[in-house]
C-alpha cells in the first residue's frame, strides 16, 4: 500500500487544505445580505441610549417588517471619538451611527465621509437652530436623536432644604452655599469624577452662556482666532474648576469617581451639586426612580445676577456614513425618516428620561417630567439661554478634557490650563485648514 | 607518464560571479521592501505634513517643534525615560536574586518557577485593569489592607506624583519573570568547576556570587537590560488601561502621547511622535548594546 513516509505527506497536505478552507470561510461572513432587508446601528455604550435605541427598533421592525435593524455598541468620550473616526476613514462603519453634532461632527470631515440627506422631505420639520449643528456648506447630514439639553448644576432639593439654601444666581452665592454645605457635615458639596475625564468639562464648557451674555460675538472671534481662552470673559470657567478644588469642596474620591458614582451621589444626597448634562435624567429614571423630583437643576452661575442664562447642548444627531449603498442606504433613509416622527419622539420621552425640548416640529414634552427638565423649562420660554461653543464654532480642541481634570486636580492652574487649551485649539484650527490660523 | 586529474572549469570570482543564489532572497525581500521599508519612508514623509488621511500639507519640522514645545508633550517625554530605566533597572536587580535563588536547592523549585513566570502569560490589558481596581485609594484591596495595618494608603494611581511609579510597578510585577527565566538560563550555563575551584580556595557565597556568577551572567544581564529597556521606552498598553495617561498628563508617555493625538486626528503630529521614538529607541539601545556585548568581541 502506501508508504509511511507519503501517508504521511498526504495526511499533512489534507489537514493543511482543511485549515486553509476553514479560514477563508471565516474570512468571507463579512458582510451577510446587500440587499438591505438587515442594517446595523452604532450606538455609544451607555445603558439607557441601548435602552432607547432598542425600544425605536422594535417600534420601528413592526412598522417594516421587511428590514431588521441590529444595534452595535462603543465606548464613549475620546475613545469612542477615535473608534468612529477610525471606522470612518477605514469604510468599516456600520451602515448607521449615532454621534454628537456642531465641531464634533466637523472634525468628522463629514463633506467626504457622510451621505448628504438636504434633499429629504422631513428636512423642514427641523428647528433651524438643529439644522446649522448637523450642515456644512455643501449638505445637512444628520437626525436629532434626544432632545436638546441643559449643562448646568444639578442640585440635591432636600440637601438645600435641610440646609436652607436659595439657588444661587452668581457665582460668589454659589460658593458660599458650598462653604454652608461643607460646614454642616458630610455631605460633598460639590462633585466631580475625574475617572470619567469628560465630565471635567462642564465648569468650562458649561459656563458659556455667561461668556456670550458678556460678549454675544465671542465665538465668532474665536474661530477667527480673535478671542482666547487666556482672557476674560471665557478664562471664568478655568478659574471656577480652579477654586473649587483650592477651597476643597470636592468629595473626597474626586479623582477615582466614575459618572455613575456622580449620577448615584447626587441622586442619594452623598453630594449636594453636580455640574453635568441634563442626560443625567436617563440613569436617574432607570436607576434611581425616586430621585426623579429630589434633583433639580440651576444654571452655572456667572458674575453678575442680572443674566445668569443656561448653556444648551443641540441633541446628538444619527448619521449615515457613505459606505452605505445601495438598498441598504434605501433601508437607512427609512430609519432616518422614522426618527423624526411624533410617534419616535413618544417613545423617545416614555424610554429615556426627557432632558430638554424636542428639536423635531410637532413633538412636545409629556407632561410629568422629571424635576431638572421642569427646572429648565422657565429659561427656554424667556429665551434666556445660549448654545454652548460647540454648536457656534466647528473648533474644539480634543485635549480639553485632560486639561480640565489637570485644572481640577490641582495639577495645573487655571491660567496654564487656559493656554495649553488654546495651543490645543489652534492645533485643531490648521488641521481642519480654517482660515486665519 | 605522469596522469593529473581532469581539470574542472574553474568557477571565475569576481565580476562573473553567478547572481543564481541571490534570486532566493527576492521573496522576504519583497515582504521586507513592502511591510518595512515603504512605510517607514513613508512616516517619515507624512511625519513632516499636515495629514488629515485625505489629503496632506508639507510643513517641514513644524510638527517635531510642536512636539518639544507643548508641556504635555515634553512631559511624556520626560516620563518615558523614567519609565523606562525605572523598570529597566528593577527587572535586572530582581530578576538576578530571584534568578540566584530559583536555581539554588530550594523546595518546591519547579512550582515557584511557575508563579513567578506566570503573569508574564497574562494579558496586558487584564492585568492592568485588575490592578486599577485593586489600587483605588477607597475601595481597593491594597488600600484596605493597609489600612488594617494603620496605615493610610496613598492615591496610587490618582496621586499625580505617584501614578506613573505606580503602573512602573506593575509592570516590574508582571515582567520579571522574563528576566528571572533569562537568568535561570544563563545560571545553568555556568559550569561547576568554577564552584568547585572556589570551594577549594575557600570561598563563602557572597564571594561565589560575586566573583563567579556575576561576571559569568554578563550576557543574560545584557539581553535583560536590552529588552527591558526597549520594552519600557515602547510601553503603552498597561499603562492606557492603567490611567489614560492620567490624571492630566502626568503618567504620560511618548506612546501614549502619540496615541492621544492620534485620537485627536492628528495625524501629521502622531507620525512625527513614532519618529521621535524611534529615534530615541535606537540612540538609546544601539550604542547600549555595542557597550554590553563588547566582552564578547573581544573575547
Amino acid at each position: 500500500m502506501f508508504s509511511r513516509q507519503s501517508q504521511r505527506t498526504a495526511f499533512a497536505v489534507g489537514a493543511g487544505a482543511v485549515a486553509l478552507g476553514l479560514t477563508l470561510a471565516g474570512c468571507s461572513t463579512g458582510n451577510g445580505s446587500g440587499d438591505g432587508s438587515t442594517i446595523t446601528v452604532l450606538v455609544d455604550n451607555q445603558e439607557a441610549t441601548i435602552a432607547l435605541w432598542d425600544a425605536l427598533v422594535e417600534k420601528f421592525e413592526d412598522e417594516n417588517p421587511d428590514i431588521k435593524v441590529t444595534v452595535e455598541s462603543r465606548p464613549q468620550g475620546a475613545e469612542g471619538d477615535n473608534l468612529v473616526k477610525t471606522r470612518l476613514s477605514t469604510g468599516e462603519m456600520s451602515d448607521v451611527f449615532g454621534y454628537n453634532s456642531g465641531s464634533l461632527l466637523q472634525a468628522l470631515n463629514p463633506d467626504q465621509t457622510l451621505a448628504n440627506l438636504s434633499d429629504e422631505p422631513w428636512v423642514d420639520s427641523l428647528d433651524e437652530g438643529f439644522q446649522t449643528v448637523v450642515s456644512t456648506d455643501n449638505g445637512m447630514y444628520g437626525v436629532p436623536l434626544g432632545q436638546s439639553m441643559g449643562g448646568a448644576v444639578l442640585y440635591n432639593k432636600d440637601v438645600y432644604a435641610d440646609l436652607g439654601l436659595e439657588i444661587p444666581t452668581t457665582w460668589d452665592e454659589f460658593i458660599s452655599n458650598s462653604e454652608k454645605i461643607k460646614a454642616a457635615g458630610d455631605v460633598a458639596p460639590i462633585i466631580q469624577t475625574y475617572a470619567d475625564t469628560w465630565t471635567s468639562q462642564l465648569f468650562v464648557l458649561g459656563d458659556f452662556a455667561n461668556v456670550l451674555a458678556d460678549d454675544p460675538n465671542w465665538a465668532e472671534d474665536y474661530t477667527a482666532n480673535k478671542a482666547k481662552y487666556v482672557d476674560e470673559p471665557a478664562l471664568a470657567g478655568f478659574e471656577h474648576l480652579e477654586e473649587v478644588h483650592e477651597k476643597g469642596l470636592l468629595n473626597e474620591d474626586f479623582a477615582s469617581a466614575t459618572y455613575d458614582d456622580g449620577v448615584r451621589m447626587v441622586a442619594t444626597g452623598e453630594g449636594a451639586q453636580y455640574p453635568m448634562l441634563t442626560f443625567a435624567a436617563g440613569p436617574i429614571i432607570q436607576n434611581y426612580p425616586e430621585a426623579l423630583q429630589t434633583v433639580g437643576l440651576f444654571p452655572l452661575p456667572g458674575d453678575s445676577a442680572d443674566a445668569n442664562p443656561l448653556t444648551v447642548w443641540q441633541p446628538n444627531a444619527v448619521y449615515i456614513p457613505k459606505s452605505t449603498e445601495g438598498a441598504k442606504l434605501e433601508s437607512a433613509k427609512k430609519l432616518m425618516a422614522f426618527l423624526v416622527t411624533p410617534e419616535s419622539c413618544a417613545i423617545q420621552s416614555e424610554v429615556q428620561a426627557p432632558q430638554g425640548p424636542f428639536v423635531v416640529e410637532g413633538c412636545d414634552l409629556p407632561e410629568d417630567v422629571p424635576a431638572l427638565v421642569a427646572d429648565m423649562q422657565p429659561y427656554f420660554d424667556a429665551g434666556n439661554t445660549g448654545q454652548a461653543l460647540e454648536f457656534l464654532s466647528p473648533i474644539k480642541g480634543p485635549a480639553l478634557e485632560q486639561i480640565t481634570v489637570a485644572v481640577g486636580s490641582g495639577i495645573t492652574s487655571a491660567d496654564e490650563g487656559a493656554k495649553q487649551y488654546d495651543a490645543d485649539v489652534k492645533k485643531q484650527a490648521q488641521q481642519l485648514g480654517i482660515d486665519g490660523w | 607518464m605522469t596522469t593529473t586529474a581532469p581539470r574542472l572549469p574553474r568557477r571565475r570570482r569576481g565580476p562573473g560571479i553567478s547572481p543564481y543564489p541571490t534570486w532566493f532572497y527576492i521573496p522576504a525581500g519583497v515582504f521586507y521592501v513592502a511591510l518595512f521599508l515603504i512605510p517607514t519612508g513613508a512616516s517619515l514623509y507624512f511625519s513632516l505634513t499636515r495629514w488629515t488621511l485625505f489629503d496632506s500639507t508639507f510643513i517641514g519640522f513644524d510638527n517635531f517643534v510642536q512636539f518639544f514645545q507643548e508641556p504635555a508633550l515634553l512631559q511624556g517625554f520626560t516620563n518615558t525615560f523614567i519609565y523606562a530605566f525605572v523598570t529597566s533597572g528593577a527587572k535586572v536587580v530582581l530578576g538576578l536574586l530571584l534568578g540566584v535563588l530559583l536555581s539554588s536547592q530550594i523546595v518546591a523549585r519547579g512550582f515557584l518557577r511557575s508563579v513567578v513566570f506566570f503573569p508574564v502569560l497574562v494579558s496586558t490589558i487584564g492585568v492592568g485593569i485588575t490592578f486599577k481596581v485593586l489600587l483605588d485609594p477607597f475601595d481597593g484591596l491594597v488600600n484596605t489592607v493597609l489600612a488594617t495595618f494603620g496605615i493610610e494608603g496613598p492615591g496610587w494611581l490618582t496621586d499625580p506624583s505617584l501614578a506613573l511609579l505606580s503602573v512602573a510597578m506593575v509592570d516590574v510585577w508582571k515582567g520579571v519573570g522574563l528576566a528571572t527565566l533569562i537568568y535561570i538560563a544563563g545560571m545553568v550555563a555556568i559550569p561547576q568547576d568554577y564552584f568547585e575551584a572556589a570551594k577549594v580556595d575557600g570561598a563563602n557565597a557572597w564571594d561565589n556570587f560575586w566573583h563567579i556568577t556575576l561576571p559569568l551572567l554578563r550576557p543574560a544581564t545584557a539581553t535583560v537590560v536590552l529588552l527591558s529597556l526597549i520594552g519600557g521606552l515602547r510601553s503603552f498598553d498597561l499603562i492606557w488601561a492603567m490611567t489614560r495617561g492620567g490624571p492630566g498628563f502626568t503618567s504620560d508617555v511618548v506612546a501614549s502621547v502619540i496615541y492621544k493625538q492620534y485620537q485627536g486626528g492628528f495625524f501629521g503630529l502622531s507620525t512625527a511622535g513614532n519618529v521621535v521614538l524611534f529615534i530615541v529607541v535606537a540612540a538609546l539601545v544601539v550604542p547600549l548594546s555595542l557597550w554590553l556585548n563588547r566582552g564578547e568581541r573581544e573575547s
